[in-house]
């Protein structure tokens, strides 16, 4: 049952995956990131991380895609219809299938020293009591991260009278 | 046969390269921000696979996740402010146009 709900998922996340790196229409790949981002949901499901799925849900698919669509509707440009991909994407390709080979080898090479645990799921009660006993510092350091990532964004996205200057480039 | 961590570690190594191949061969810069998202979520799926398949006690793997999740949303947000400056600016978000630090 397990693995036949692990086949749907992770076919489901790949092949949506696959369609961001490789529609030509921008906005579908915002779409198919959402099916991606989905998948990986239902895999926490599987992996019994249901606060993770939770805010897998709320975070990519609530603000990330939102926030995607309307970086999209800013900044439609029609180039992009007749060359998405860089020339040299054969190259890309071969590398990426490199890498898998060899992470994909790695796995099955060391699955005989885990595979013999069964997985088991972890309350949002021990989650939240890690998260704030034994990494504290490291929650507010995020907490701060979000902030400066705020008002930089803010900072950065606002336009200024400097605006439209080609010859500054400070 | 049973789930076991390797099937997710091979799934998670093929979303990572998938990601991995659209950041190298995509020319919008929000679509390389797309494929750097799916690469921070197959990071996230080994994470939290590792973690449900070893001792019960540790939740080391999934407060990682979160935090790397956290982290994805303040890369975003900065990126897509820094790529509208750029489009306001130059009027392409085409990665291979913006080279002006090339020296």
């Amino acid at each position: 049952m397990g693995l036949i709900l692990f086949y749907i998922l992770g076919g489901l996340t790949l092949v949506a995956a696959l369609g961001v790196v490789t529609t030509r229409n921008i906005v579908y790949g915002a779409l198919f990131l959402l099916v991606a981002m989905s998948g990986v949901a239902g895999l926490f499901v599987l992996l019994f991380a249901e606060f993770l799925a939770l805010v897998q849900l709320l975070i990519y698919g609530g603000a990330i895609i939102i926030v995607i669509l309307f970086a999209l509707m800013l900044t439609r440009t029609t180039d992009f219809s007749v060359a998405t991909e860089h020339r040299r994407w054969p190259m890309a390709a071969v590398i990426s299938l490199a890498l898998f080979g060899l992470l994909a080898g790695a796995a099955i090479g060391d699955s005989g020293d885990y595979n013999t645990y069964q997985r088991s799921g972890i309350s949002i009660e021990e989650l939240g009591k890690g998260l704030f006993e034994n990494w504290a510092v490291p929650f507010e350091i995020a907490s701060i991260v979000l902030l400066v990532a705020l008002i930089g964004a803010i900072v950065i996205g606002r336009s200024g009278e400097e605006e439209g200057g080609e010859g500054d480039q400070g | 046969m049973i789930l076991e961590l390797a099937h997710f570690q091979i799934l998670a190594a093929a979303l990572f390269c998938l990601g991995l191949y659209g950041v190298l061969a995509r020319r919008s810069a929000v679509m390389v921000l797309m494929a750097v998202e799916l690469m921070l979520n197959a990071v996230n799926i080994n994470l939290v696979a590792f973690s449900a398949f070893r001792d019960i006690s540790i939740v080391t793997g999934q407060v990682i996740a979160i935090f790397v999740i956290t982290v994805a949303a303040a890369e975003i947000g900065l990126a897509l402010a820094v790529i509208m400056r750029l489009y306001r600016r130059r009027g392409t978000v085409n990665v291979d146009e913006i080279d002006w630090m090339k020296g």
